[in-house]
């Protein structure tokens, strides 16, 4: 197994995904002739052809409506958002388009599609650019949200995303891209719809994900220099949201803190602590603790950017507090 | 054209007519919900348009779709079961009026978001491009759709990968309530093609031999590389915007010298005048259409209710 980048990994799955079926193709900003905003379609471009690697206009709502059109005649589009931030100018086409053809005609279309965005903050990009929304989009039914932490889940989910015949919004964390690990080589799937158990432990549970699994696993680690066993269970996939992995560790910790970057307002926490409510009432120690972003538009300064973002610490001070 | 191809025609155009009045009383019995939004006075536009299609090129409209629905081959039944909200609708019972599509009849939707399935053609005609198929997406919106962002988006982007696809804007006059001229700033619609750089023209959406002759000519070009073109036709809805609608925004004179152009009445006289079909072999098919339309509405009535299974199939292919 090779120790790659998450960038790396994305970039594998789409290469081996597009080298394995023809029907495969990249459409979005800049991910042609200028290799990808974010460099992970680097490449690509020379190797797979304009036909394949096809740059759009700065058209959001086109990019993902041509991309289901696309995928409505059996193709499978991978539609390259910018950056999350810019999946509301396509909104209707995500929530009211993608999530809705298949169920609404009776089962008739059909949408083998990937929408990749990236989202998150801490780069100082500013309000309008620093968001996690994933919990917006994980709103409707007919959508499938996942968010990997790691980049074997991201090179295995990413394909399976390809692979899948539902639409599917593959969310990417801009300051994951660098972030290494062990990466298992070739056909690597990851089944979408399945949280796992990322470390065992057996005082407290955290459920996090994407970005927030690397921030809980510093925290866990500090935390076990203190003699407090973390157990971290690991969502990546918001839509369908896999509840197993977290009831059955909290039926052994009867404690949990959730930790995510979005506003905790309406959130995932929100979501996976009255489901925990409700289907292990009787295994509760301790109120369940949210970690979560500030309830404030990202500010650009580095400080206050950091103040509003979870941290380790804000992770170490809420387990201890359910302890 | 055969005689029986003019008849066939005629047939759709009174079928689509019965239909919609039909569907119109009952939905004041209660019996179809939501929004209706009827045809009727627009039949020539579809009829025309689609009667020269090859079963390849693929049809998308907006949530006026009844009409558009019956020319791309769907039976009355399952559009009359569909209005019903039935299991036996073409959607089944799931989208209800302005969600009819068959895909085998490369029907692809309506669609209820104004503008919306512009982008979604977009991409239908990208993946007859990219697979090499020599198919035409003919793509149906009405004059107030190419005021919204996705019709900008979706025209530039098909001219720039030159994309098979046929713009068809329905200028009925009215978006709503709005005339076209409170509510574009080119009242001359085809002239938003200009921008894009896109050939255009208009028709007379009132003829539905003219929209057959311009209609073919255009697939032809389309299919032979053209890239993408605009057809404007020109139309009238004869009802209102969607069932109860006051009809505040237009007078009944202006309404009434519209309905001397009814689109059925146009092609009749033009039969008859051509000596094409005589007025017994029009009744007959006026007769046929009747009766399609009434065993379409004893089956929608006597067809089931979607089973309670039904409101969680569908929500994904997988899992
Ligand atoms: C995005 C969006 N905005 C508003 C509406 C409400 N609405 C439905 S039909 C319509 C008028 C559209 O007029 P036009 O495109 O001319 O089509 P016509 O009804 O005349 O066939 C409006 C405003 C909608 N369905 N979608
Ligand atoms: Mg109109």
């Amino acid at each position: 197994m090779a120790r790659i980048t998450m960038r790396e990994a994305i970039s594998q799955a789409l290469w081996e995904e597009m080298e394995r079926d023809p029907s495969v193709f990249i459409m979005g900003e800049e991910v042609g002739v200028w290799g990808g905003t974010y460099a992970v379609t680097k490449g690509f471009y020379d190797h797979f052809g304009p036909e394949r690697v096809r740059d759009t206009p700065i058209a959001e709502a086109v990019i993902v409506g041509a991309a289901i059109g696309a995928a409505l005649t059996g193709l499978r589009p991978v539609a390259e958002l910018m950056t999350i931030n810019f999946a509301f100018s396509a909104m209707d086409h995500i929530v009211n388009q993608a999530a809705k053809l298949h169920y609404m005609f009776g089962g008739q279309m059909i949408l083998p599609l990937v929408i990749r965005a990236v989202g998150g903050g801490g780069r100082q990009l500013g309000a309008t650019h620093s968001q996690t929304p994933d919990a917006i989009f994980a709103h409707f039914p007919g959508l499938k949200v996942v968010a990997p932490g790691t980049p074997a889940d991201a090179k295995g989910m990413l394909k399976a995303a390809i692979r899948s015949q539902d639409p599917v919004l593959f969310i990417e964390h801009a300051t994951l891209y660098q972030t290494r690990g062990e990466v298992p080589e070739g056909d690597y799937i990851v089944p979408l719809g399945k949280s796992t158990i990322q470390r065992e432990g057996r005082h407290v549970t955290i459920v996090t994900y994407s970005k927030m699994l690397e921030i809980s696993t510093k925290a866990a680690d500090q935390l076990a220099k203190e003699g407090i066993e973390v157990e971290i269970v690991d969502l990546r996939s918001l839509r369908p949201l896999d509840m197993g992995p977290v009831l059955e560790s909290f039926k052994k910790t009867n404690r949990a803190v959730i930790v995510e970057e979005g506003w905790k307002s309406y959130g995932v926490g929100a979501e996976v602590a009255s489901r925990i409510y409700e289907e292990a009432f009787d295994y509760v120690d301790a109120p369940i603790k949210r970690v979560a972003q500030a309830e404030v538009p990202l500010p650009y300064n580095r400080t206050l950017e950091q103040m509003a973002l979870p941290q380790v610490d804000d992770v170490i001070k809420a387990v201890k507090e359910v302890l | 054209m055969e005689k029986r191809d003019y008849l066939d025609l005629y047939h759709q155009m009174v079928v689509i007519r019965r239909l919609e009045e039909r569907s119109a009383e009952l939905y004041q019995q209660g019996k179809i919900g939501g929004f209706l939004h009827l045809y009727i006075g627009q039949e020539a536009v579809s009829t025309g348009l689609i009667s020269v299609r090859r079963p390849e090129d693929r049809i998308i409209t907006a949530y006026r779709d009844h009409g558009v629905a019956i020319n791309c081959g769907l039976s009355a039944r399952e559009v009359m079961a569909e209005l019903l909200g039935k299991v036996t609708g073409c959607s089944r019972g799931k989208g209800g009026s302005m969600h009819l599509a068959d895909v085998k009849k490369n029907f692809w939707g309506g669609h209820a978001i104004v503008g919306a399935h512009l982008p979604i053609a977009a991409g239908l005609a990208l993946g007859d491009a990219y697979q090499g198929n020599k198919a035409v997406t003919v793509c149906m919106f009405g004059d107030g759709a190419t005021n919204i962002g996705y019709f900008h988006e979706a025209l530039n982007l098909s001219k720039v990968w030159n994309l098979p696809v046929l713009w068809v804007c329905e200028n009925n006059q009215y978006g709503m309530g709005t005339a076209v001229e409170r509510a574009s700033a080119v009242s001359e619609i085809r002239r938003k093609a200009d921008g894009y750089g896109m050939k255009s023209e208009a028709v007379d959406g009132m003829d539905v031999m003219k929209v057959r002759e311009v209609s073919a000519r255009l697939y032809d070009e389309i299919r032979n590389g053209s890239g993408p073109q605009f057809l404007e036709v020109i139309t009238y809805r004869f009802r209102g915007h969607s069932m109860g609608d006051p009809e505040r925004y237009r007078s009944s004179e202006e309404v009434k010298t519209w309905l001397e152009n009814d689109p059925i009445g146009i092609y009749h006289r033009y039969l008859l005048e051509n000596k094409i079909a005589s007025e017994e072999e029009l009744q007959e098919q006026i007769r046929l259409a009747e009766e399609e339309v009434n065993d379409a509405v004893t089956f929608a009535e006597a067809s089931p209710e979607p089973p309670a299974e039904e409101l969680f199939k569908h929500i994904y292919v997988e899992g």
